[in-house]
């Protein structure tokens, strides 16, 4: 017990020292979490409103797939982005293993199909509502999915949160990837999980702190910021 | 008749409409029974018949939204796909977009291939003939059902359609809210709009319909000029229909 409430102490010094140590590993957290999320939306959120509004053969398959697709191992992603990108690999001559680009690669593979699959549900959903207005408007299916992906803006709020979450706090793909290497490829989750094999316990939970605070804070101004966007647009 | 609309489309009108022997079947029911007949420019024309009767159902074949299992739907002049739509309708239930009124209606001028400077200006005087132009900047699902289905009309008239197709618009209203819509109904008919209307408000169907077609069963039982259906309509069905005795 001591040894906890000690480092308890010694995190809250670290934080509020605004250590330049943890700052480093938080920014760089945050930098490839952020950036997997967005590109994540740039593939995801398209991919799900077009599955959505359309019919095609074996359209249940896919919704089957994506839908599994969300319960994807980071474990294994990482091993296959490790695989793509280590030396012998297809993807070896361009150096990105042990970057934070390939962190961000494996993020983004690993939360795209979140992002898909979530927004293929609320879309069609809302499809289903829709579908007769737009088709006697004359919309196309691309127009539709479009207009449907701006209609539903404030349930994604909440999907992009998930997936950013996933993102950041998962730890296998960024380790494999990533190497864990002080100063380089170093994020929150990688080091909670080094700091507490090494015994570092108030670094450790510093981190997991601020990991924790930031989840909570963007859950919270998400909440927010939805609840009052859905009473002025209903 | 030779309308603004139809001068402002070119030579070939979208009317007359011309339905011939259709069916619709769903899930091994049939619900439109060789139904054939001929819309033309001008009249109102007010379908109506009891629940079930396939009224709905035959608005959205001519509107395009299904299919027929058999037979043909065939306008005057043919629309193809891409190209604005010359037919709007409105439904029983307003579906409007979580953006403004103003954005409702210029949402579907966009559609319809309207540049942006002049689609402002046509949704702005589409709101103001409805009597919603205080409203435009509101935002549209949180309006009442009455003024929704008013934003609706809106959206439609601002497209200039030659037909508007309206599915028991005023079955959710008050008779306030109803007779506000109506009044909108009347207006775009005057403006040279054909105007095709389900309802099982009769009172509605002697207020606004030059014509009534009654639908029984899926068949076209009978069309008749509004004024006599509601005197002495033709077969036995309408006639026990108007008295309220529904026969089965």
């Amino acid at each position: 017990m001591n040894s906890l409430s000690d480092a308890v102490v010694r995190a809250a010094q670290l934080i509020a020292g605004a250590d330049p140590k943890l700052l480093e590993i938080v920014l760089l957290s945050l930098r490839v979490s952020l950036t997997s999320i967005a590109l994540s939306c740039l593939f995801g959120l398209p991919l799900g409103a077009a599955i959505a509004v359309s019919r095609f053969p074996g359209r249940r398959g896919v919704v089957v797939l994506l839908n599994a697709m969300m319960g994807l191992p980071p474990v294994v992603v990482g091993l296959l982005v490790y695989l793509l990108l280590s030396r012998a690999g297809p993807l070896g001559e361009l150096g990105l293993l042990f970057t934070p680009t390939a962190m961000v690669i494996a993020q983004t593979i690993l939360i795209t199909p979140i992002v898909a699959a979530l927004s293929r549900q609320v879309v069609e959903d809302a499809w289903r509502e829709y579908r007769e207005q737009l088709r006697s408007l004359g919309e196309t299916r691309v127009g539709a999915a479009m207009t449907l992906l701006w209609d539903v803006r404030f349930s994604l709020v909440t999907i992009v949160l998930a997936g950013f979450g996933r993102a950041a706090a998962e730890v296998g793909a960024v380790i494999i990837v990533g190497g864990n290497i002080d100063g380089v490829t170093r994020v929150m989750t990688t080091a909670i999980a080094l700091e507490t094999s090494k015994g570092d316990l108030p670094l450790a939970l510093g981190l997991g702190i601020v990991l924790l605070t930031i989840v909570l804070a963007l859950n919270a101004a998400a909440f927010v910021v939805k609840e009052a966007a859905q009473r002025r647009y209903g | 008749m030779t309308n603004a609309q139809a001068a402002m489309h070119g030579p070939r009108s979208l009317l007359p409409l011309r339905i011939e022997s259709v069916v619709f079947e769903a899930g091994g029911r049939r619900i439109i029974d060789r139904v054939s007949l001929t819309l033309e420019v001008g009249t109102r024309s007010v379908l109506v018949g009891a629940n079930g009767a396939g009224k709905s159902v035959l608005l959205r074949l001519c509107h395009g939204l299904l299919r027929p299992t058999s037979g043909a739907i065939a306008w005057n002049a043919p629309e193809f796909p891409g190209e604005p739509r010359r037919q709007a309708m409105v439904f029983q239930r307003p579906v409007l977009l979580r953006r403004s009124a103003l954005g409702n209606v210029a949402y579907a001028l966009a559609v319809a291939g309207v540049r942006s400077p002049e689609r402002e200006a046509r949704a702005h005087e589409a709101l103001r003939k409805v009597g919603l132009e205080a409203l435009a900047a509101s935002p549209a699902r949180v309006l009442s059902g009455g003024e929704q289905q008013r934003v609706a009309l809106a959206r439609a008239w601002a497209l200039r359609p030659e037909v508007l197709f309206l599915d028991e618009p005023t079955a959710n209203l008050d008779p306030g809210a109803t007779h506000e819509i109506e009044g909108v109904i009347r207006a775009m008919h005057a403006a040279g709009t054909k105007i095709v209307l389900v309802t099982h408000n009769l009172g509605q169907a002697r207020r606004l319909g030059d014509e009534v077609l009654f639908l029984h069963q899926g068949r076209l039982l009978e069309r008749t000029p509004a004024d006599r259906f509601f005197q002495r309509p033709a077969s036995a069905e309408a006639a026990q229909f108007l008295e309220g005795e529904l026969p089965w």
